[in-house]
């Protein structure tokens, strides 16, 4: 990690469609361990909401507790953040989700927040279909209590500490396919090629996005034995396909061999080119992606890219059928029936 | 044998079976005294459990206007073989034992001292009805028909109520009155009527309205501005957010969309709700939570987020009897003192006392007002007693000219006529500093909500003075909070006196009645009703000027009389506790007795001859 965050532009550095440079995306600076694969994915989160052109404060972040929640901080400086209790990071999205519709939601949370104390949250926010991004950093262990395993390590793995994981992982992709979210991919914190669209295209949906990336964690679980290291995930993984994300505003210029891939229009209009597809894979219907994601498991395989997207889904606004106004901008007018229809309240309960 | 005889003040008893629809025909019963012009006070004991086991129904008839538990029972009904040995015991002696006599009485349950009276209930509904629900439904409607020709309740008031009962299913209306009137016609024909203890006409319940507590609630949140409500299910809080639901479907809905103004989300647990209360105020909605003792031990840990990040939240506590799954459908008031300091560290939560219905819609409402500018959360302590029976409560009130203060939020325009923002920055000295919602502004305004320590900028520190600076702040505030919350209710003697008595919540109205018991005989004492921790100087003055302070609770451990002696370091000596925890609304004659025993130099003479039994929850 560097100690200074450097203060001078490029004076031309490129600005997005608002007119914002990358650096006005960025946070502070990082207190992880150098070479933590969770500032490569906060460095990818900077590029895909710059290159969406979303203002930053029309995204809210949030998060549980652990090194990938403390992130936030490191990323979207303009945005209100919300660093809140271990494994409860969904809840406090929903509420805020609830209180305001127009915002982005992009949540982070580890293996650990995740997979573990904040499980029961984290698959009734899927089961909700909150609109939300939920980014996993997975590296296996609880590194801020220094490297114990996680419920995400696999099993045999071994952590710097050497003992294997005597447990079966949990697999977070096979576990929201099955509770029916309806984006799910898998990445890894050193493909940025791969993450940045990814996170675009999670964005972009409508509803509940997991985007599960493996992200090694280099002082605890770095180590020959570990499943979650740079080199076991660079030399084990194997991806979808390729995954082009072009916004709504642009023309699409691409041509894709017919047969091995497919178009997506997204909720907002930009489209997303999936293409070189995995034998097998439709990542547009669950039991083929629910397949995929099992063999690979078996094979001890790590299976990255788009795993499975449903086109249109409702989500938990829609579910609940609130206004389109969002709530915490209406006020006594729409809210308070006011002293009249109290009174006749109260004759009916005499 | 002595007979009780008394006109408009008496407590009757129904001991029924849960499951059978007793409920709504007991209800029928109380709403017909009310509507004849008398204070009545139902109260549904009830177990837990949907069918099958021993339920009961009191209620309390009083000409004077008492709404609290008097102790004893004047007339039992008892239509449940199960329970019905220890129910005749319950009678007062010269009172009334009323049961279903198509079966014989087991001759060992018969007292001389108590008139017995039988109605052969199941026969006239074997005679009348094929189908076995009808049977079972309409049973507790013919008793209280025949109630109202032993108590001579005006027949017209029962059907004018049956007919405004089931409006809209007017099938059930004729059905209804014709059971009335079979057990009317029975009791006229075969006993001599009325009894000893009867009902009278009176104009005594003004503009009152019957209304249970939870429902107050639920309308106080719409009311206040709640768009947002997030709960997991437990009795006895339940219905706060079911009526919450029913009223905002009516009162809530868009006209132009037919969409809704607010969202309710039932959570996984309790964790996930209190958890989305919070990320709803933090993003600006008015947002509340309901639950009972053991939600608040799971709440905790967010309790503590809200009060150190300080993020408005409005909670409301429908306590229970605890510890544990405790008796999940009595009252009791036992969460005082972990609601008090909910979370680990240094906390100190603002607690809310409502007695009334009306006081618990009025706090409800103003809860989210103190919330948000407090910045802090907001615990309603309201108990399963007045959350689950129909209250007779001075009617609900709102001033149109009111509106929301949703404290200090700066907006797009104010922060750009500002220099610095800082989150945590004391800017106007009374330890309250300005929150932006997310979204307000594109370059300015946004900061990092987080449970760790932080500066006056919410940028994370692990300085010890910044986090004790950050600490002395938040007593500060607490100082803020003891000027704006609810103050203490005086109640002073009729002469000066030595002895004062603290109650809160639902204490109040047998606690009252106590009082004037008391000052019949010459004992006077100054009362106080809390309503609010923090306490205000008022309490600690109170009890100064005691030589002795008692503290009426419902719980055991004397949880508020401890978080006095915590507050102000009064010692054991002036503080003395008199309780009640046996999960049933402490009464009138307990208190009483309790009282009594603790001033030196009475002769206690009970006011009226015991059936033998200790009351329950009675000190012996």
């Amino acid at each position: 990690m560097s100690y200074i965050n450097p203060k001078f532009r490029h004076p031309e550095l490129p600005v997005n469609d608002l007119g914002y440079t990358k650096a006005d995306y960025e946070g502070s600076i990082s207190t992880l361990c150098a070479g933590c694969g969770h500032d490569s994915i906060s460095g990818a989160i900077v590029k895909a909401v710059h290159e969406l052109s979303i203002e930053p404060h029309k995204i809210a972040k949030i998060s549980g507790i652990g090194c990938s929640s403390k992130t936030p901080t490191y990323f979207l400086g303009k945005s209100h953040g919300f660093n809140s209790v271990h494994g409860r990071m969904p809840s406090v999205a929903t509420g805020a989700s609830m209180a305001n519709r127009d915002l982005t939601y992009l949540a982070v949370s580890g293996d650990g927040d995740t997979a573990s104390i904040g499980m029961g949250q984290f698959v009734h926010a899927i089961r909700r279909n909150l609109n939300m991004v939920y980014i996993v950093m997975n590296n296996g262990c609880y590194g801020l209590t220094k490297g114990q395993d996680s419920a995400t390590a696999d099993a045999g793995s071994a952590s710097k500490k050497g003992d294997p994981n005597p447990f079966a992982a949990i697999d977070l992709c096979g576990t929201a396919l099955q509770l029916g979210a309806g984006f799910v991919a898998r990445s890894f914190s050193g493909d940025k090629e791969q993450l940045v669209p990814l996170i675009k295209a999670g964005i972009s949906h409508k509803g509940f996005a997991l985007i599960d990336v493996i992200s090694p964690c280099v002082t605890f679980n770095n180590n020959v034995g570990s499943t979650k290291s740079y080199e076991f995930v660079r030399e084990h993984s194997e991806a979808t396909g390729t995954i082009d994300f072009v916004p709504m505003q642009q023309e699409i210029t691409a041509h894709y061999q017919p047969g091995t891939s497919a178009e997506v229009t997204m909720h907002d209009g930009s489209v997303i080119h999936l293409h070189k597809l995995a034998e097998g894979l439709d990542p547009f219907d669950r039991a083929s992606a629910m397949n995929i994601v099992e063999q690979h498991r078996q094979s001890g395989q790590i299976l990255t890219g788009l795993i499975y997207m449903e086109e249109h889904s409702e989500d938990l606004h829609e579910a609940l059928d609130t206004v389109q106004r969002p709530l915490n901008q209406l006020g006594p007018e729409e809210l308070c029936p006011g002293r009249k229809v109290l009174e006749n309240i109260n004759e009916s309960l005499r | 044998m002595k007979t009780i005889k008394s006109v408009n003040d008496f407590v009757i008893k129904f001991a029924n079976v849960n499951g059978t629809g007793s409920a709504s025909a007991n209800n029928l019963f109380a709403k017909a005294l009310f509507r004849m012009g008398l204070p009545v006070s139902p109260k549904n004991i009830f177990p837990s459990n949907i069918q099958g086991l021993p339920t009961w129904y009191e209620v309390r008839v009083s000409e004077k206007g008492y709404l609290g538990r008097r102790g004893g029972v004047d007339i039992m009904l008892s239509v449940n073989p199960q329970s019905m040995p220890k129910d005749i015991q319950e009678v007062e002696s010269g009172g009334y034992f009323i049961y279903d006599n198509t079966k014989p009485l087991d001759l060992r349950l018969i007292r001389n001292d108590v008139n017995i009276i039988g109605l052969p209930l199941t026969r006239i509904c074997n005679n009348e009805y094929s189908d076995p629900r009808q049977r079972q439904l309409f049973k507790n409607v013919i008793y209280v028909g025949a109630l109202a020709a032993l108590l001579d309740i005006d027949f017209a008031v029962l059907t004018r109520l049956v007919g405004d009962q089931f409006k809209g299913k007017e099938k059930l209306v004729a059905p209804n009155i014709h059971a009335l009137e079979l057990g009317h016609q029975y009791a006229r024909e075969n006993i001599e009527c009325p009894l000893g203890i009867r009902v009278e006409k009176r104009d005594l319940v003004g503009d009152c309205i019957l209304i249970d507590g939870n429902s107050a609630i639920g309308l106080g949140a719409i009311y206040g501005g709640a768009t947002m409500a997030a709960w997991y299910p437990i009795t006895p809080s339940t219905s706060v957010v079911e009526a919450f639901e029913k009223y905002a479907k009516r009162m809530r809905i868009d006209p132009g969309t037919g969409r809704k103004n607010y969202a309710i989300v039932q959570a996984e647990d309790e964790l996930a709700a209190i958890g989305m209360v919070i990320g709803a105020s933090w993003n600006g909605a008015r947002s509340f939570t309901a639950t009972s003792g053991p939600g608040i031990s799971l709440m905790s840990e967010f309790l503590g987020l809200a009060y150190f990040a300080e993020i408005p939240t409005v909670l409301i506590d429908v306590q229970r009897a605890g510890p544990s799954t405790g008796m999940p459908t009595r009252t009791q008031q036992s969460d005082v003192l972990s609601a008090a300091y909910a979370s680990h560290g240094d906390t100190k939560q603002v607690l809310l006392f409502p007695s009334t219905p009306r006081e618990a819609f009025d706090m409800t409402a103003d809860s989210f007002d103190l919330a948000e500018r407090l910045q802090t959360p907001i615990i309603i302590l309201t108990d399963l007693d007045m959350g689950m029976n129909d209250n007779m409560s001075e009617p609900l009130h709102w001033d149109d000219d009111r509106t929301y203060d949703r404290g200090k939020v700066l907006s797009a325009e104010d922060l750009d006529n500002m220099e610095d923002f800082g989150r945590y920055k004391d800017v106007d000295g009374d330890a309250i500093c300005y929150r932006t919602y997310p979204g307000t502004h594109p370059t300015k305004g946004a900061f990092f909500t987080r449970g760790t320590s932080r500066d006056e900028y919410a940028v994370y520190t692990e300085s010890g003075e910044i986090y004790e600076a950050n600490m002395h702040r938040l007593m500060a505030k607490w100082e803020t909070a003891k000027t704006w919350v609810p103050g203490p209710v005086m109640n002073p003697a009729d002469r000066p006196t030595d002895y004062g008595v603290i109650f809160y919540g639902t204490s109040e109205s047998s606690s009252l009645e106590a009082l004037d018991y008391l000052a019949e005989e010459g004992v006077y004492i100054d009362a106080m009703r809390v309503r609010s921790f923090p306490f205000n100087q008022d309490v600690e003055a109170f009890i100064d000027q005691h030589e002795r302070t008692f503290v009426i609770e419902q719980n055991r451990d004397a949880q508020l009389r401890t978080l006095l002696m915590a507050e102000f370091e009064f010692g054991p000596d002036k503080l003395k506790s008199v309780l009640c925890f046996d999960g049933t609304p402490i009464s009138a004659r307990n208190i009483r007795k309790q009282i009594l025993q603790q001033i030196p130099g009475t002769n206690i003479t009970p006011l009226r001859r015991e059936t033998g039994k200790l009351e329950s929850g009675e000190a012996s």
